[in-house]
């Protein structure tokens, strides 16, 4: 590898009030990785996630993406720097049209100010345009061209899930999180999700970084994976190195049968 | 290019209705008490639509509106009775220190949410009119005395602006940044919109537009007092837009329609017009909670009455 890491995350760690929700997490990510974390539940994933994105504000430690320090920047300063996400729990833009939840994310794309769209100016309209094409085209590669000016929320769920990472995407990331995007799907649609992300990330010639339950998916398309447990990392490694791993199996499954693993 | 002919259709649109009632006005054939009605009507409308980008659109729950129609009513008052100053120069300053009274607001307050942002508003509000009751130089309880200036032209041109003015900003990448924030802040946020920001121009531009509607309100009464600007106020403008379907433009102008040709004509029978407009209120939201509009414009009726399948013609 050698080159210096996309992702630099430095003992970061987050406390509300007395509770210490992640401590001491280290993670470096490369260019054109795709990594998993991975945890039982309440490990602090998603905890984790938040600190990257700027939702939560870390007690200690460093975070940087391309040597850039990200502490305390909000979240949408996050995003503009280069990190996106996609939700546990979808968060579109309900109301929206399709269309129109992926232009909200070239929202800081286009220039054009408040006062010439109050007055409609030429920047206006050519950046409006602009915005219009630029979505319709992004939208077409993920085969949602045909819903455009249908409601987010009339989607079905296996293409609500689409459309968010479509959107994420659509912000222009260098990084991108995936919050358990299988979560609720039946195998087919988990198959097809591991086929789009393998497809993005070879389009984009994206880094992704991905919270999921599903060791199928795991295990099949990450190629390194960080295990927390309890807000600590506990493991590091490639897929196989984490399927025989003993502090894996006893935070997924107890010390016996991480004894009784060992034994045979 | 439909985009731009839609518009000349509500350019000319706006020039009939306006030019129509002009001409019965001046014609005799509508009386004083029907012709201030109508003015009564449109100050009604811009506050509803000032309201509606708040509420409706970025989805911050205000109902401290009144206070921002106090300032503007208070300032325009000021500049053209104390200062015997033209009152198109009053209705401008009375929104400009409206909008800068919502800054000053809404920096600190829009970072609450839901029930709380509600609460910290209506105390603005309160204190607004508390203030006001207060300054002597305004002539605290007693009111000031106002002349008449506000005739249908300025009312309708200040509604004209402030209809256009909303819809322009609705329909941009900032109306839409103002849209995602009430439909989901935490993803708006992570989309890359600033959404303190844009809750604060929404919230501005929204008062500043309430301040023109208080210059139109001050100069259309002989006198103008405290007691005008209380919650009730407040709530009578939330009505109008909760009426009408949070999220629709035109739902608030109907609703700000409705209501106040309703009140205006229960005035001949004052033992029950709150009772019958109760009624009328709890019997819309009975068999139409989302609003008389939900969230649709009437350009969408046009839309489907044409036959246009597929809604709007994006990308053609």
């Amino acid at each position: 590898m050698g080159s210096s890491p996309l992702l630099k995350v430095q003992s970061a760690g987050i406390q509300f009030g007395g509770l210490k929700a992640v401590w001491d997490f280290n993670m470096e990510i490369h260019q054109g990785e795709l990594v998993g974390l991975i945890g039982p539940n309440g490990a602090g994933k998603t905890t984790c996630f938040n600190l990257l994105t700027g939702v939560y504000v870390p007690t200690e430690g460093d975070i940087s993406l391309e040597g850039q320090r990200l502490n305390g920047l909000a979240p949408y300063q996050v995003t503009r720097k280069g990190i996106s996400r996609t939700f546990q729990n979808i968060r579109l833009f309900n109301e929206l049209s399709v269309l129109d939840n992926v232009k909200v994310a070239y929202h800081s794309l286009a220039k054009h100010s408040i006062v010439s769209s109050i007055f409609r100016l030429p920047s206006h309209f050519s950046g409006e345009k602009e915005m219009e094409e630029k979505a319709i085209e992004f939208l077409t590669i993920f085969q949602l061209e045909p819903y455009l000016n249908e409601k987010a929320k009339n989607l079905p769920y296996g293409m609500q899930r689409r459309l968010e990472i479509a959107r994420a995407l659509a912000a222009g990331p260098k990084l991108l999180l995936l919050d358990e995007p299988a979560a609720g799907m039946n195998p087919q649609e988990t198959h097809e999700l591991m086929e789009l992300i393998a497809f993005v990330r070879e389009k984009f010639n994206l880094t992704i970084l991905l919270i999921e339950h599903d060791m199928k998916l795991v295990m099949g398309i990450c190629e390194r994976i960080y295990v927390l447990d309890h807000g600590q990392l506990i493991a590091e490694g490639t897929p196989n190195e984490i399927r025989n791993n003993p502090k894996v199996i006893e935070a997924y499954l107890g010390e016996e049968a991480a004894e009784s693993h060992a034994e045979s | 290019m439909k985009k731009v002919k839609g518009f000349w259709i509500y350019v000319v649109l706006s020039a009939v209705i306006y030019g129509v009632i002009q001409l019965l006005i001046n014609g005799g054939i509508l009386n004083p008490f029907y012709a201030n009605t109508l003015i009564f009507i449109g100050i009604n409308i811009i506050l509803a639509v000032s309201l509606h980008l708040v509420i409706g659109i970025t989805g911050q729950f205000s109902i401290g509106h009144a206070g921002f129609l106090a300032v503007g009513a208070y300032i325009s008052a000021i500049i053209t009775m104390k200062f015997q100053l033209p009152f198109p120069l009053a209705l401008l300053a009375g929104g400009i220190v409206a909008a800068l009274a919502g800054l000053l607001v809404g920096i600190p307050s829009l970072r609450l949410k839901g029930d709380y942002l509600a609460i910290a508003t209506l105390g603005f509000g309160e204190i607004i009119r508390i203030v006001f009751l207060n300054i002597d130089y305004v002539g605290g309880a007693s009111g000031m005395q106002v002349t008449h200036l506000t005739t249908w032209t300025y009312t309708f041109i200040c509604l004209f602006i402030t209809i256009t003015v909303i819809t322009n900003f609705t329909n941009s990448r900032h109306g839409r940044a103002c849209i995602s924030v009430r439909e989901n802040e935490i993803a708006a946020d992570a989309m890359g919109i600033n959404t303190t920001y844009y809750k604060v121009v929404a919230f501005a531009l929204g008062s500043f537009f309430a301040g023109i509607a208080g210059g139109l309100f001050a100069h259309n009464f002989y006198i103008i007092q405290p007691g005008n600007f209380g919650f009730l106020k407040s709530f009578d403008i939330l009505i109008f837009v909760v009426l009408g379907g949070l999220g629709s433009l035109s739902g608030s102008v109907i609703a700000a329609i409705l209501l106040t040709v309703v009140s205006t004509f229960l005035q001949d029978y004052p033992e029950t017009r709150m009772i019958i407009y109760s009624v009328v209120l709890v019997l819309v939201m009975l068999y139409r909670p989302q609003g008389l509009m939900g969230t649709r414009e009437v350009t969408d009726l046009f839309g489907k009455w044409k036959g246009a399948k597929g809604g709007n013609s994006y990308g053609k």
